[in-house]
């Protein structure tokens, strides 16, 4: 027995890298996850060549929407430039042929790890977020099974709770990415590690949003037009990041998402967490012509 | 010992039964479970603002009786209706996982012998009584902690512990969090499961005080289970003794403790350590 008789002759892969019948499944399960906004919809998660938890999700939903006359934007935790960003935006172009952009307004699809982009989306681009935990119940019912049910009852009394006892011990919510939102009034999904800031960008999007967990097989979604609604007591508003004042140190842009940076001597400097929305500040400010988009939050204000 | 059988005992021992429609009322109740006959074509009624005690062994049926009260658990076969405003009649094992889960939420309040069973240890006691509130809807924050505070402070226990999860509590004190949020939506029905067992005689003694002071100022019809005959006779109205998944004897409490029936019950009354 020879080595070579253990292993298939050599084929080219298939196109977008994933076979047709994972591509199929995953488009089944794309579409019931639109039909049914915010509900969980388990998936033969695929080994693709990258590491679980390292946007395996998000990237098999990316794969099987891709075509060759796709523009694809990965950002990971709004840089374009990241290694993780860079790579996989490398490697999705590579099996497709797609087009690649840092530029929001010019991509097709947009990968995004914890970060929804400052410029809005529009009806004909999708967005798709990595998840690394699907589930906004894990944390109060460990049990898969029980949480389903809860789901299936609309049981949320713990989750509530789980608020409830922030403001109780903290005197506020506590609760800073991930924050566990109602879709279309029915099921409450993690929008991912998304900053409180960018759950608003979801609410009423007219982008649709795929949000896929490689690790824990699962996949949900909110389609155009829907409502994305945080949970809050009536009497204690939704508070986004308390980011109006800040300015960007490198493009000088102010009213959007900071990235905090610890400088020499104590003290912190920020820098605006979409890397593209910066360049392209810098690049007007220095009279080059480029678009900026509409931005979700002016002033820091939310105004979309 | 001879009964006193005057209007004036007669009316002290059954204030309000025999003259209103039973607020609960369970025909022919069977339950198997593998080759246990947890449950033998038991009929049960509860009157409005009266309580029932169940006693018997372990094994008897009690508490498997309870959880069908509480819809934990649905029957091989019998019918379930409870009277409640704006709802109509009808077997209540025929409804939905969902619609007898936010029916026992909003009208069946429960207190395990277990508090683990009832509490969620790793929140606040607070936090456990407003769960109950948010289950049914409410969402003000304020509201939550008025009525979570209303009802701890009914169940006398102490506010400035209020906010203490309930694994840093006594046995007795984690009673009183599961009383409060048994309470805290004014039940039409409070199911209590062996409340005082395991706690020590003083305390038995101040929640039995509690559970009889909550009884007389809100009129909350209550289905006591023990096998403590002594809490029974300080508790109940009525009495419903089982064995063996059967009920054997029922009737007003003086009157079962007084002269009992059933050989059973004869056995219960009399035995001594």
């Amino acid at each position: 027995m020879s080595l070579s008789s253990l292993t298939r002759p050599w084929a080219a892969t298939s196109y977008g890298f994933l076979d047709a019948s994972a591509k199929r499944e995953l488009r089944r399960k794309m579409l019931k996850a639109i039909a049914v906004p915010g509900c969980q919809m388990p998936y033969a998660s695929r080994e693709v060549p990258m590491a679980r938890g390292w946007g395996t999700g998000g990237l098999q939903v990316t794969l099987t929407l891709v075509n060759p006359t796709s523009t694809v934007k990965v950002i990971d935790q709004g840089a374009d430039d990241g290694v993780n960003a860079a790579s996989i935006r490398r490697f999705i172009s590579r099996v497709s042929g797609a087009s690649e952009t840092w530029d929001t307004l010019a991509a097709s699809i947009v990968q995004s790890r914890h970060r929804v982009p400052e410029e809005v989306m529009r009806e004909d681009q999708i967005l798709v977020l990595q998840v690394p935990n699907p589930e906004p119940l894990r944390g109060v019912e460990p049990n898969i099974s029980i949480a389903r049910q809860m789901h299936a009852d609309a049981d949320y009394g713990k989750l509530w709770l789980t608020l409830y006892e922030q403001i109780v011990r903290k005197g506020r919510i506590m609760q800073g990415a991930a924050y566990p939102s109602m879709v279309n009034g029915r099921h409450v999904m993690t929008p991912s590690p998304i900053p409180r800031w960018d759950v608003p960008k979801l609410n009423m999007a007219k982008h649709l949003t795929f949000l896929s967990a490689g690790r824990e097989k699962r996949l949900f979604a909110v389609p155009p037009f829907t409502r994305v609604e945080p949970l809050v007591f009536s009497d204690r508003p939704y508070r986004v990041e308390d980011h109006a004042d800040l300015t960007c140190r490198r493009s000088g842009v102010s009213g959007y998402f900071m990235n905090e940076l610890p400088i020499d001597g104590g003290g912190s400097a920020f820098e605006v967490s979409d890397s593209n929305l910066g360049i392209k500040a810098i690049q007007q400010a220095e009279g080059t012509p480029v678009e900026i988009g509409k931005t979700w939050y002016r002033n820091g204000e939310f105004s979309a | 010992m001879s009964l006193d059988m005057s209007p004036a005992a007669l009316d002290r021992a059954a204030p309000r039964l025999m003259r209103a429609e039973p607020l609960l009322t369970m025909r022919d109740i069977s339950k198997t479970y593998g080759d246990v006959r947890a449950l033998r074509h038991v009929d049960a009624t509860v009157y409005p603002g009266e309580v029932m005690g169940i006693v018997g062994e372990s094994g008897s049926g009690k508490s498997t009786l309870l959880r069908m009260m509480n819809l934990e658990d649905t029957p091989d076969s019998g019918d379930y209706t409870l009277r409640l405003p704006n709802r109509e009649d009808g077997n209540l094992f025929d409804l939905t996982r969902y619609e007898r889960r936010m029916l026992c939420a909003r009208h069946i309040g429960i207190v395990y012998q277990n508090p683990h069973l009832g509490l969620l240890m790793k929140h606040s006691s607070s936090g456990n009584v407003a769960e109950r509130l948010l289950i049914a809807g409410e969402r003000s924050f304020d509201v939550l902690r008025a009525k979570a505070r209303e009802a701890l402070d009914a169940s006398e226990f102490p506010l400035s512990r209020m906010d203490a999860r309930p694994i840093e509590l006594s046995g007795g004190m984690q009673q009183r969090v599961q009383l409060a949020k048994a309470i805290a939506l004014e039940p039409a029905l409070l199911l209590l499961d062996e409340p005082t067992t395991g706690l020590d005689v003083s305390v038995q003694a101040l929640v039995l005080d509690t559970l009889k002071r909550l009884q007389r100022d809100r009129k909350i019809t209550m289905v006591l289970v023990s096998h403590d005959l002594g809490v029974i006779r300080t508790m109940a109205d009525r009495v419903m003794v089982m064995r063996h998944g059967e009920v054997v004897e029922e009737g007003l409490a003086d009157q079962v403790f007084q002269d009992p029936q059933h050989n059973y019950t004869q056995q219960l009354v009399h035995a001594k350590l």
